[in-house]
């Protein structure tokens, strides 16, 4: 727990959440009649609400991206790296906003939540999602907040695949997109790993079909060896060699099938502290958003021809040890954005850590966001940049 | 800075203040004449993206720089270019179609190359025109060093050791354009600087390629 909040964090924060009652019509063809999205917000909506960003997240992730919800908090938000006062996303000058996407287990209608047609947990009945329907939900939730247009969407890995997808889906209503260790589609092997993921989940005699909740149950088993399974591709073979290298972790080999290395030890630590704070049921349904990402599907598999109409400015960043969405996978977003002849910029971070270095705060990968935000906020319009007393004048 | 102005000058008056006392290179003070007005520029290495700021906010260019360095990066974020962090041969190969560009700049960069030859074949693949500068290996102050006293030459414009120069294909302007006439590229354009002089005199007019430290080059394919 933090026993101050540091000066650069956005300090104590609360979840709040917008109900929607008007229907929502899925690509699957159901329809929600009803559901609530939770958020944070960080920084102040100015007079004339052009400085407001959407930040949204990756797979696990929820609205919870920056500072504590309360001093009892082990660890800040997620993104607490990037977001804060004189951080890359400045909470001193953008209206900073963070969502729970519709299927989450933080607080937004998902399986963990009650179904209102049969009173009970929707469990494995909740609808299978995609990305266009989050951004539907997005442009809707973005309206409820009276925000015309987003000054910027900022994500990494899912969250940068919704960003892409905004600018398709939107494309007049957004200046500045920045997409992070994303990719304009998954890979076989990447569809891989999640099947991986999803049959252990589904293995485990706890899931129940899904409706572990109504048996008061919960697959662990399972959900932690997909997250052990995820985390191993979150990091790079290097990382994982000067994190742990073959060190034991009691100094010696037990001859057993227990623990000996630090590796494993660790592995156990995230999946089994991952069944705590998440939904087996939502972590099925984020893998499926993900599989069936493709935005360039609908414009003859041509990426291009997709952003054709975006008015956004890009930039995009990659991580050279990433290899869940390596940086080959950004330069086929970045050859698409070219060949549209949009404004883009992109950035290849040298980095060791893997898919995780988008939340980490590596100095050239800091000063270039820092340096496009700093130059995105002094694009506002005049009388909003600085401080309140310039309006009144 | 104006604090009633529209968006659009104060987008102006950011980005031209990027320049306030700064001189271009002497190089790049010439490329920028040659530009047209509104043209599409692509600007491989393109350093910390000095010529495409100056050359967005005075010819309304339209553009995208290579580079390779991360500080670079910076630097031409900073300035709002459209950077590309990627080394030249992968990064023109990868990114850009055919005839993409009015003109497509190379700035004192061919001589550090692997295959010039086969990088200005992709110039002019992906744009209408080429630009290139180079240091002149034929000037006098090179021959000198090299024909009295027998040693690779050290100058301001080649300021390495032979043993840690980056330049691997330097070349002389007869070079170039022995090399130019064997590809069926014919040259625009031609000017010899050398750093105090600007321009340079008659004298250096007459004997570029004993006289001039940089060559600029504007060439396209012959029509």
């Amino acid at each position: 727990m933090p026993e101050t909040i540091p000066d650069d964090s956005v300090g104590i924060v609360e979840t709040q959440i917008i109900h929607f009652s008007e229907p929502l019509t899925l690509e699957c063809g159901k329809t929600l009649s009803e559901y609530d999205i939770a958020y944070e917000t960080y920084g102040e909506l100015n007079a004339d609400a052009s400085n407001a960003i959407l930040i949204c997240h990756a797979l696990s992730g929820d609205q919870h991206a920056a500072g504590y919800n309360s001093m009892e908090d082990r660890k800040p938000g997620w993104w607490e790296s990037a977001i804060g006062p004189g951080k890359p996303i400045d909470t001193n000058t953008f209206f900073v906003v963070s969502i729970n996407n519709l299927g989450g287990c933080k607080g937004s209608t998902g399986p963990n939540t009650i179904n209102p047609e049969t009173g009970k947990y929707w469990g494995p009945d909740f609808p299978i999602v995609t990305v266009k329907d989050w951004i539907l939900c997005q442009h809707r939730f973005m309206h409820a907040l009276n925000i015309e247009k987003w000054c910027a969407m900022i994500g990494g890995s899912l969250g940068g695949m919704q960003v892409l997808q905004w600018t398709i889906d939107y494309p007049d209503l957004l200046d500045h997109a920045i997409v992070i260790a994303a990719a304009p589609k998954l890979s076989a092997q990447n569809i891989a790993f999640n099947e991986v993921a999803r049959q252990s989940i589904m293995s485990d005699p706890d899931f129940c079909e899904g409706y572990y909740l109504e048996k008061s149950t919960v697959p662990r088993r399972g959900l932690m060896l997909a997250r052990m399974l995820g985390h191993i591709t979150y990091l790079s073979d290097d990382s994982m060699r000067d994190k742990f290298g073959r060190e034991l972790r009691e100094g010696k080999l037990n001859f057993g099938f227990d623990v000996d290395f630090q590796v494993e030890s660790y592995l156990r630590y995230q999946g089994s502290s991952f069944v705590d704070r998440f939904d087996a049921n939502t972590y099925l349904l984020m893998t499926k958003v993900l599989d069936y990402f493709d935005p360039a599907g609908d414009f003859d598999d041509d990426l291009a021809k997709a952003l054709q109409k975006t008015s956004a400015k890009f930039m995009v960043i990659s991580f050279t040890s990433d290899w869940r969405f390596a940086p080959e996978r950004s330069q086929e977003i970045v050859k698409a954005l070219l060949q549209a002849e949009k404004p883009v910029s992109y950035v290849e971070v040298e980095a060791s850590q893997g898919h995780d270095a988008f939340l980490i705060p590596i100095p050239h990968y800091m000063n270039v966001f820092g340096s496009h935000m700093r130059n995105i906020a002094r694009d506002l319009p005049a009388r909003e940049v600085g401080n309140k007393a310039e309006v009144a004048s | 800075m104006s604090q009633q102005g529209s968006q659009h000058e104060r987008a102006m008056s950011v980005s031209a203040s990027t320049y306030t006392g700064e001189a271009l290179r002497a190089d790049l003070a010439i490329i920028a004449e040659w530009i047209k007005p509104d043209s599409k520029v692509l600007d491989l290495g393109c350093g910390d993206g000095t010529l495409l700021a100056y050359l967005r906010d005075e010819r309304n260019v339209t553009g995208y720089g290579l580079e390779i360095s991360p500080f670079n990066v910076e630097e031409c974020v900073d300035k709002q270019i459209n950077v590309i962090q990627a080394n030249l041969n992968d990064g023109l190969k990868a990114y850009f179609v055919d005839n993409s560009f009015d003109y497509v700049i190379m700035s004192q960069t061919l001589q550090a190359t692997e295959q010039p030859d086969a990088l200005i074949e992709e110039m002019l693949r992906v744009g209408d025109e080429g630009i290139v500068t180079f240091p002149n290996f034929a000037h006098w102050s090179a021959r000198v060093q090299l024909a009295l006293q027998g040693i690779m030459p050290v100058t301001k414009n080649l300021p390495n050791q032979w043993f840690n120069t980056p330049n691997v294909h330097l070349c002389t302007l007869n070079d170039f354009e022995v090399l130019c006439a064997r590809h069926g590229i014919e040259i625009l354009q031609r000017t010899v600087v050398d750093r105090s002089h600007r321009k340079g005199s008659w004298l250096m007019k007459l004997f570029p390629n004993l006289l001039g430290e940089i060559a600029i080059y504007r060439f396209r394919r012959n029509r």
